[in-house]
């Protein structure tokens, strides 16, 4: 069995904050633009332009649909093959480019939902008082949408921890990664538990940050 | 009151939801000045005819004439429009995350360039006359059944409009909250508002109105002074129809 967990957790921690330290990065990085670029999509994906709507649903419905592994897989080998011009680019950024896509998908479902959540009768009263279309959005639905938005984006930046453990298979130094390194070093099972351990602790403390979002949020309604 | 200038004018109305068919071709003008209650069993389309007055349902034929203009669904001016008619909800759809005084100014002060000092000035003006001035700056989460469908009157009365459209307002309320709620409509009518009101309070209508429509299976059934309609109705339907509720 060789050394303990708590041994090499002693030696090594140095290692592993700095790939939790990457882990949340690399989803901070992925959510902020996913959520940029979801926002687009969902306003797409609302619009009443039908053609522009069915783009952003089978945008929707290709990233959800397919495995995050796979799409890392093809940002990282087919993007510079078939466009031999961004040959040059660091290879991290097209798997930090898969993130950003994959998430943008979930972020947009998140949007277009909490959109929808808002009572109809808000746009209606909104637009019978004969406020442009603009401003109803602005003014009344997304003021009351972002307190069921928020802490689902919350949620999604905690899947996205997780997520991001893909990322290490393409040697992007986050706290899976560590694995591989210790691995190098005949540290098999252990680094797995300490891993664990830390996503756990992680995502445990990022839920209960969440839940405490939600209840301010939901305390002015 | 009335002095024949057409306000609304609507011709053959026809408006569909999927297979149902729910407005079968509603011609009818409402002038300038006019009380006008529309009353009928429910699912016969009150509701759908009045929001297509203000295009919150477009239909998909015939025409609705607002002053005189065609209310155009894809034009530029509709906003311009509704700006001028009035609408009145049965769920109130007040602005829960704007203060009282905020979900009367927002509106004329980003529509109408309205300086946010002035339209706050008539606000209050607009909530004394309903004996809300001292919510102003409250949450509608503060407020009753009743206040909240007082603020949605004066909501739309910040925007000056020339003609107000009430869908049920009173039919969310408790019974001791329609009174205070009616009252404000009364007033607004006697003022001289043209006013489209859709109710189940025949008692009200048969005091307020110039005329009444009677709309039963999308159609305009009967119309009439309130005595004509409530006294003496000559349609079967419309005499089944009021055995059942009076
Ligand atoms: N948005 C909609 N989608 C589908 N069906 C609808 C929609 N709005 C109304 N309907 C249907 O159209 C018919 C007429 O509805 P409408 O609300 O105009 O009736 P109403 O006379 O106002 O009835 P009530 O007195 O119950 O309010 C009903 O059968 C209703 O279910
Ligand atoms: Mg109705």
């Amino acid at each position: 069995m060789g050394k303990g967990i708590i041994e090499v957790f002693l030696e090594y921690w140095p290692m592993f904050l700095r790939g939790l330290v990457g882990t949340l990065r690399y989803a901070f990085v992925a959510v902020l633009f996913g959520s940029i670029l979801g926002a687009l999509v969902a306003l797409l994906h609302l619009s009443k332009n039908k053609v522009l709507s069915k783009i952003a649903s089978v945008y929707v419905n290709v990233l959800r649909g397919t495995p995050l592994l796979v799409q890392m897989y093809i940002a990282y080998y087919f993007i510079p093959m078939a466009i031999p011009a961004l040959n040059s680019i660091d290879k991290v950024y097209y798997v930090l480019l898969a993130l950003i896509l994959n998430s943008s998908a979930y972020v947009s479902e998140i949007i277009r939902g909490g959109i929808n959540a808002v009572d109809i009768g808000q746009t209606e009263a909104a637009r019978s008082l004969g406020m442009t279309a603009t401003h109803c959005m602005t003014r009344i639905i997304l003021p009351q949408a972002i307190k069921n938005i928020l802490p689902a984006l919350g949620n999604e930046y905690i899947a996205m921890v997780k997520e991001t453990s893909l990322a290490g298979t393409f040697m992007l130094y986050e706290l899976m990664y560590t694995r591989t390194l210790l691995a190098n070093k005949y540290l098999i099972w252990q680094p797995l538990f300490i891993i664990a351990g830390i996503y756990l602790v992680v995502t445990l403390v990022l839920s209960w940050l969440v839940g405490l979002m939600e209840k301010r949020l939901s305390v002015s309604d | 009151m009335t002095d024949r200038t057409p306000m609304i004018e609507v011709r053959n109305l026809h408006k569909s939801f999927g297979d149902l068919h729910v407005l079968k071709g509603i011609s009818e003008t409402i002038y300038k000045g006019e009380v006008v209650s529309i009353i009928g069993p429910s699912g016969g389309g009150k509701s759908t005819f009045l929001r297509c007055l203000n295009l919150l349902e477009v239909p998909e034929q015939g025409e609705v004439y607002f002053e005189g203009t065609l209310l155009d669904p894809k034009g530029t001016d509709l906003d311009a429009h509704r700006q001028k008619i009035g609408m009145v909800f049965q769920q109130f759809n007040v602005f829960p995350h704007l203060t009282v005084m905020d979900n009367i100014t927002i509106t004329p002060t980003l529509e109408l360039k309205v300086p946010k000092e002035e339209a706050e000035k008539e606000a209050i003006e607009l909530l004394k006359t309903v004996g809300l001035e001292d919510k102003a700056n409250e949450y509608p989460r503060k407020l009753s059944g009743g206040q909240k469908q007082r603020l949605a009157i004066v909501r739309a009365l910040a925007m000056h409009p020339d003609v107000m459209l009430f869908d049920e307002p009173t039919s969310a309320l408790d019974p001791e909250m329609v009174k205070d709620v009616l009252e404000v409509i009364q007033d607004l009518a006697q003022s001289g508002m043209t006013c489209v009101i859709v109710t189940h309070e025949m008692g009200f209508a048969k005091n307020i109105s110039d005329r009444v429509l009677f709309i039963d299976d999308g159609i305009i059934a009967e119309e009439g002074t309130p005595e004509q309609i409530f006294d003496n109705p000559q349609e079967e339907r419309t005499k089944e129809f009021l055995s059942k509720v009076l």
